[in-house]
């Protein structure tokens, strides 16, 4: 017999190698208790979470989590089934109206998971005969979502407008075309230049697909994403979200202005076979999504967060995904895998949580400390991670 | 020369930039064994044969080719 787990066997070495020099395994944390967006408790330990997604703070919201109680005790725990068939209830009618309203489009779609959003609609639209244009950095669930379905893929430069444009020119005249964006790249935290590419899109003939997952709430004068922000959201085709950073549930969705749209909900595998949300995440989803509409005053202070923690990094000398902040997410680049393990850890022993993101994940087989904030980090937590950095980095020799 | 000895020559001379190991190139050399490329340099020698022969070399075709002799009889199918 053939052992089928033997294709693993350099990842578990990988993994046995960090392990043996003693560090913390950071693939497996455990939150005891969650006492806030911005707190849990960890080993024991008062933690603050600097890399939740958790943009806006939605999941603590008195309203939202009234929401989720009433439909737990209106509608029960579950649906126990698709969309299509016992599982579309009156919250989930809710929730998708509640996308139309916040995006101003004439159609939106909920699926399970963001994953699933990506999978389902990009497999579907995309057939035989058709080119799927992307960015080479895209998440893993646009590239899973090409693998399912039969396109031919084309992938670009990272945020290179020029490449685009050429792989674009060189499509056989007649051939179906799918370019895929996303807004903020969660990897770097940098975001695409989405006024060119979907202008150079459009001149070429092809739909285009934007992957707002880590802008929604927080970029853009409503909120609605880096496409909003910079002016090209009338000529994106299907803007692709999540529940689970600034809306603080699970769950994904499409909105789109596509006349055939709905037709998706019959063709779309990844919606149709297998269950929906449960009413109280739906519930949960409607209320946070109206409250996001109007939080300005919660953007404004996210941004401040962004912007002081960026410089106060860059001060104490680490190394940036970004020369200036250009979203929530603050990328910490680190030498290799073991100095990066072993900072995230003397930033968990100070009281401090990161994600540590390893290739495949991250771009150019990059060691990251991604950081992530949220609009209610206060000004003291802000000056206490600061102070939390540079301990960690002095202790680890990260910065001198 | 014929036309695949063109094109032969011209990806010969695309890959030594990227041959940083200073492997001896043949048609049969194995892009990913042999050149040890990862997924970044791949996308760049893609990108400067795409741009030399004026050709789209989709994921789903780089799938099939796994040596430099079938780089060049994928770029003599495309192009005739």
């Amino acid at each position: 017999m053939i052992d089928l787990f033997a294709k693993f066997d350099d990842v578990i070495a990988m993994r046995e190698g960090l392990l043996a020099s003693g560090v913390t395994d950071p693939f497996n944390l455990v939150m005891e208790r969650v006492e806030s967006p911005t707190v849990a408790i960890c080993n024991g330990k008062r933690t603050i979470l600097l890399g939740t997604y958790n943009y806006m703070g939605m999941t603590f919201d008195p309203d939202v989590i009234a929401a989720g109680k009433k439909a737990l005790d209106e509608f029960g725990s579950g649906t126990t089934g698709s969309r299509v068939l016992n599982g579309t209830y009156g919250g989930h009618k809710a929730v998708e109206q509640a996308l139309k309203d916040f995006y101003a489009m004439d159609h939106a779609m909920v699926f399970s998971t963001g994953y699933q959003a990506n999978l389902g609609v990009i497999s579907t639209i995309a057939g035989k005969e058709d080119y799927i244009v992307l960015d080479i950095d895209s998440h893993a669930s646009i590239y899973d979502g090409c693998a399912m379905g039969n396109a031919q893929i084309v992938p670009f430069r990272h945020n290179d407008i020029e490449a685009l444009e050429k792989r674009l020119k060189r499509i056989p005249e007649g051939a179906g075309k799918l370019v895929v964006l996303e807004g903020v790249y969660s990897m770097m935290g940098d975001i695409a230049p989405l006024k060119e590419m979907v202008a150079v899109s459009k001149a070429n003939g092809a739909m285009v697909l934007v992957d707002e997952a880590h802008s929604m709430g927080f970029i853009g004068e409503h909120g609605r994403g880096v496409a909003e922000a910079q002016g090209v959201i009338d000529d994106v085709d299907f803007i692709i979200g999540t529940f689970s950073k600034s809306v603080g549930t699970v769950g994904g969705f499409c909105v789109s202005n596509h006349p055939k749209f709905e037709i998706l909900r019959l063709v779309c595998r990844p919606y149709v076979f297998t269950a929906s949300l449960p009413p109280s995440v739906v519930a949960t989803a409607t209320t946070s999504i109206r409250k996001l509409m109007d939080s300005a005053d919660k953007r404004a202070h996210l941004w401040e967060n962004s912007k002081r923690l960026h410089g106060g990094l860059r001060q104490l000398g680490f190394m940036l995904g970004t020369d200036e902040p250009q979203s929530a997410i603050i990328a910490v680049i680190m030498p290799d895998l073991e100095k990066g393990a072993a900072m995230w850890e003397a930033l968990l022993n100070e009281g401090l949580y990161v994600n540590l993101a390893r290739p495949p994940a991250t771009p150019a087989g990059m060691t990251l400390l991604r950081c992530s904030l949220c609009a209610l980090h206060t000004e003291e937590q802000v000056g206490e991670i600061l102070g939390m950095f540079a301990a960690a980095g002095r202790a680890t020799g990260c910065i001198s | 020369m014929s036309d695949r000895a063109q094109t032969a020559a011209k990806v010969f001379e695309l890959v030594e930039p990227f041959n940083k190991k200073g492997v001896e190139v043949t048609e049969s050399t194995r892009f990913a064994q042999d050149l040890e490329w990862d997924s970044l340099t791949v996308l760049d020698f893609v990108a400067n044969i795409e741009d030399e022969f004026d050709v789209l070399i989709s994921m789903n075709m780089q799938a099939e080719i796994e040596t430099v002799g079938h780089l060049i009889d994928a770029l003599q199918k495309l192009m005739s």
